[in-house]
């Protein structure tokens, strides 16, 4: 012990020559530091109400809770955290998990309530003292805990493609798509926008789990047409997927497909069971389109008697009549046709209502009548010169390409439209051209400018790498025929606007930019209808119409009590749509035919 | 002139070897230390049988902070546990948030950007230093020397400010997560971290002055308490208290992780093994985490890299069957945890391997015999005890 040691200790006393450290006044002193996690914020904006922070929270402290005001759309489930701060621990994974950013923290920590109900609220919507804090916690930069950007689709290269009419979508592999289903977050409201609502995060989930059986029996619960539909569907559900908000939506369709190709064809039927026992009822379906198709589907698994009676000689309606393959293959098609014709559904093709068999017949002979009879005819532009020989429908050319018939390509032709029918029959022919001639020459014009054409993006994509040659924002006028009476080409000008004030159809051009596009053929791709002559003039005049599409109700039914309507006729062009039709019709025809069965299945 | 109790007296044994302690023969007072006791280290007990103010024997009692944090975590994913393993262990909760992680990416296979690794070191540091602060006031105190208590406070105050900055949170920091750490260093965080650095050095300068060079702490902590030589690796003695005794066992140095291959220090020992030498290592400790810290901030990559690694989606990842083992030197000994993955979303087995387990619960109860009770607070924190680590 030495006497520095004694002494030492009393240098503390230099201590009271100095400042206290402490803060007088924390509480309006002290700010919390610009990433400090605090109290939740909320942009009301940006949120989807997808419910990933409700999936995240380690706590339960989060619900997703109506909202008064927030409706529901597709984009947006309506619903909004409600964070109870009695479970919450601030670690913020909610906020890193959010899939649009609106979820953010705060630096405010100070918040002094005497009910305690209120320390459950809803950020956003209940009004507090923080909602306009500038700093605070925000997901950094650069770091996601859930995939953004979508495993790229193997696909034929343009040069190899437009040799022949090859499907140009490989497919992915299973590594890819598990990545790809990995990313989804299961929030649903792709299921609340699909038209036939299928159970998509749950087929993802079965991806993820390399369950393909389980996937396909989720699958064929609510789409008979999940191999077209995993190929051609309009995906609506990818438009309002979460991912798409801060990345690349996920690639439910390609999923869908993959699902379908991975499960041996042999074991489909097994999977999806046997049809119930027969129920003595039968239902007669004009047209094996999808609607068609999926009501017969739906009504022959309940054990009703389903005759289909289909005009041309396959089934498969548009989907195979104005597809091209190179999209959606024969076989394909021919496969799933087969599925549905195993449940007991009888079929007639080559069969014409109206002439073979009249409607009259079908009332009297069934319990219920399907009309599913899609937009066959195409609309012609009628402008002088249409009426020419040389001037095709797109829908007809399409469906005699589909027939195996054998077109003379010519070396130069027009497209006129602006939509994925237009783009079909162009790149339809461009294949035909390089087959016969070894070049391709199709010229595309359409009302539209670029950036509004009605086609989806990777067909105008495609179409320009294939070689077609888009001209937007022109209008035909005239198709041009020389003295000998042979087609030249088509006469065009510039469109000024599409649209009047009133929001009706009344281009307006400007007739100095004239340009004429040389051609031996024109196809008109601008829009289809339907062939309703089978109806005869009786039902025609009993019947009551739309803007001349058949009135239904909501259930497909239509103001005859034996007779309901579903698919692209009354609802308009849309493979997915017209399933969900067809199941509907199904339903409420089941109801309506064996309403016990039917309140048991309820 | 150190203090030596007469161990040929107590405890009294039988032929057996056990103890005999008969507590209807008036000489013997049961008395509990804990869990409400200012001489004890956050909630736990012990039941001691004092002879006089001897002590006959010593049985620690825990649970008084049993939350199950380590089957909480098998029903929880993997990214779900990260906000909890900081709970397990309040003063420092660094080292569970590093370990459980680092033990995810082995497991997953997943690569930290080095970014990642040099802010984990930091923090790890930066918690350290918070951790011996607490000690300090901590082992004064147990000796009546509660101003040294009010110095390491503020000092660690100031640390805490450099965390909330840093990771938004002054105690639970839940900053380094699977895959790496949130973010980047604040703008201006040098500057910011090395007036820390010195007002900690200034405040370490008047402990040593007040705490170390006294000769009333010298007489209470010299020689009391001695962990003997063939107890260390018996009782799985690790950290200062290890090198307390002259052993340089150092997981920094021994098995380097993180950056500390790339950083020069040497472990930092004592020879006498006592209540006093394993302070002063613990406070040169200190001194070595401070010169760390400014060898990590002169070292790092100075640009804003990536600090997080793309992991599999959270919501549903799920990790191959594997087990492993990954340890880290934290203030108080060796940090461990074992986490087996069994192929789902969930971890099949965690286990933590707290130091605390060891020194406080089997290497205390044989310490504390023959101890005079007044020693016994002392003794205890000089282990360097947290009890939520002894619990999980």
């Amino acid at each position: 012990m030495s006497i520095r040691n004694i002494l030492s200790p009393f240098t503390a006393w230099k201590y009271l020559f100095r400042d206290p450290v402490t803060i007088p006044d924390p509480l309006n002193d002290r700010p919390g530091s610009p990433r400090y996690r605090g109290f939740h914020k909320n942009d009301m904006k940006k949120c989807i109400g997808c419910g990933t922070c409700e999936a995240i929270c380690q706590n339960g402290a989060i619900d997703m809770v109506a909202v008064e005001g927030i409706d529901a759309s597709k984009e947006d489930s309506g619903l909004r955290p409600n964070i109870d701060y009695g479970r919450c621990c601030w670690c913020a994974l909610c906020v890193d998990v959010c899939m649009t950013g609106s979820l953010t923290m705060s630096n405010e920590y100070k918040w002094v309530e005497s009910n305690p109900d209120a320390f459950r609220f809803t950020p956003g919507v209940d009004k507090k003292h923080w909602d306009n804090a500038a700093l605070g916690y925000h997901r950094p930069d650069g770091y996601q805990l859930t995939g953004r950007v979508r495993e790229q689709m193997p696909e034929l290269e343009p040069a190899k493609r437009i040799e022949s009419f090859d499907e140009i979508v490989q497919g992915y592999d299973v590594e890819q798509a598990k990545l790809e289903a990995d990313r989804c977050v299961a929030c649903g409201l792709c299921i609340a926008t699909c038209p036939a609502h299928m159970a998509v995060p749950d087929y993802i989930a079965a991806v993820r789990d390399g369950d393909y059986e389980r996937g396909l029996k989720i699958l064929y619960d609510t789409n008979p047409f999940s191999q077209i539909c995993g190929r051609v569907c309009t995906h609506r559900c990818e438009t309002v997927c979460a991912a798409r908000h801060e990345g690349d939506p996920i690639a439910i369709r390609w999923l869908k497909r993959h699902i379908t190709e991975q499960v041996p064809r042999d074991r489909y039927r097994a999977i999806i069971g046997d049809p119930a026992p027969p129920t003595g009822k039968s239902v007669a379906i004009i047209g094996a389109g999808p609607a068609g198709m999926t009501a017969a589907y739906d009504l022959a698994r309940k054990g009703h008697a389903v005759t289909v009676y289909e005009a041309l000689p396959h089934a498969g309606g548009m989907t195979r009549y104005g597809i091209p393959e190179y999209r959606l293959p024969y076989e394909t098609i021919q496969h799933e046709m087969d599925l549905i014709l195993s449940m007991g559904v009888t079929i007639h093709y080559d069969t014409r209502i109206g002439s073979d068999i009249t409607m009259q017949q079908l009332e009297q002979d069934f319990d219920a009548v399907i009309l599913a009879i899609g937009l066959q005819m195409g609309r012609s532009t009628r402008i002088p010169g249409s009426e020419h020989a040389g001037v095709k429908k797109a829908v007809d050319l399409l469906r005699r390409i589909t027939e195996g018939e054998h077109i003379d390509a010519p070396k130069s032709m027009v497209v006129i439209g602006g939509g994925n029918v237009a783009m079909d029959i162009a790149r339809s022919m461009a294949r035909l051209q390089k087959q016969q001639h070894g070049s391709i020459d199709v010229t595309l014009t359409a009302l539209e400018d670029l950036n509004h054409f009605l086609a989806d993006p990777d067909e105008i994509k495609e179409s320009l790498e294939e070689g077609v040659n888009i001209l937007d924002s022109r209008g035909p006028q005239q198709c041009q025929v020389d003295a000998e009476g042979n087609l030249t080409g088509l006469k065009t000008w510039k469109v000024l606007s599409i649209f009047d004030q009133q929001g009706r159809f009344a281009p307006s051009f400007d007739e100095t930019d004239e340009q004429i596009h040389p051609a031996e053929m024109v196809v008109e791709a601008i829009g289809q209808m339907s062939d309703v002559n089978l109806l005869g003039e009786e039902l025609t005049e009993r019947l009551e119409w739309n803007r001349g599409r058949i009135q239904i109700d909501t259930n497909g039914r239509t103001s005859e009590s034996w007779l309901w309507a579903a698919g692209d006729c009354v609802t308009g062009p849309d493979v997915v749509s017209a399933v969900a039709a067809g199941h509907q019709v199904a339903k409420s025809i089941d109801a309506v035919i064996n309403p016990v069965e039917a309140l048991t299945h309820a | 002139m150190a203090y030596t109790p007469d161990r040929s007296q107590y405890p009294q044994k039988k032929a057996d070897g056990s103890l005999d302690i008969d507590l209807t023969s008036g000489k013997y007072l049961k008395l509990w230390q804990g869990p409400q006791h200012p001489g004890i280290t956050g909630n736990m007990s012990i039941e001691l049988t004092v002879c006089g103010d001897e002590v006959a024997e010593g049985r620690t009692h825990v649970g008084y902070l049993h939350r199950g944090f380590e089957k909480l975590m098998e029903r929880r994913t993997f990214i779900q546990n990260f906000p909890i393993v900081c709970r397990i262990c309040v003063p420092e909760p660094d080292f569970n948030e590093y370990c459980y992680a680092a033990a995810v990416e082995e497991l997953a296979g997943i690569e930290v950007p080095e970014r990642a690794d040099w802010i984990r070191a930091l923090i790890l540091e930066m918690g350290r230093i918070n951790s011996y602060l607490m000690y300090l006031g901590g082992q004064a105190g147990a000796l009546g020397q509660a101003v040294i208590g009010q110095w390491s406070t503020y000092v660690r105050d100031l640390m805490l400010d450099r965390f909330e900055e840093l990771t938004g949170a002054r105690i639970y920091h839940m900053f380094i997560m699977p895959g790496g750490v949130r973010d980047n260093l604040p703008t201006g965080f040098r500057t910011r971290m090395e007036h820390t650095l010195g007002e900690i050095e200034n405040a370490l300068r008047d402990i040593h002055n007040v705490m170390f060079r006294n000769a009333v702490f010298e007489k209470r902590t010299r020689g009391i308490g001695v962990i003997e030589k063939e107890w260390l690796d018996s009782y799985g003695v690790t950290g200062p208290c290890i090198r307390a005794a002259g052993v340089p066992r150092d997981v920094r140095k021994d098995q380097p992780y993180l950056v500390y291959d790339q950083l020069d220090f040497d472990p930092v020992i004592g020879k006498d093994s006592d209540i006093y030498t394993r302070a002063d290592v613990r406070r040169r400790d200190l001194l070595l985490s401070v010169d760390l810290i400014r060898q990590i901030l002169s070292r790092m990559p100075q640009d804003d890299g990536p600090t997080m690694a793309t992991t599999p989606n959270v919501l549903h990842w799920k990790i191959e069957p594997g087990e492993t083992y990954v340890r880290g030197e934290c203030s108080r000994g060796e940090y461990g945890y074992y986490l087996v993955t069994d192929g789902s979303g969930y971890p099949r087995r965690v286990n933590v391997r707290g130091p605390s387990y060891t020194h406080a619960m089997a290497l205390f109860e044989r310490m504390v015999v023959n101890c005079n009770i007044a020693d016994v607070a002392a003794l205890l924190v000089s282990l360097h005890t947290y009890p939520p680590e002894i619990e999980r």
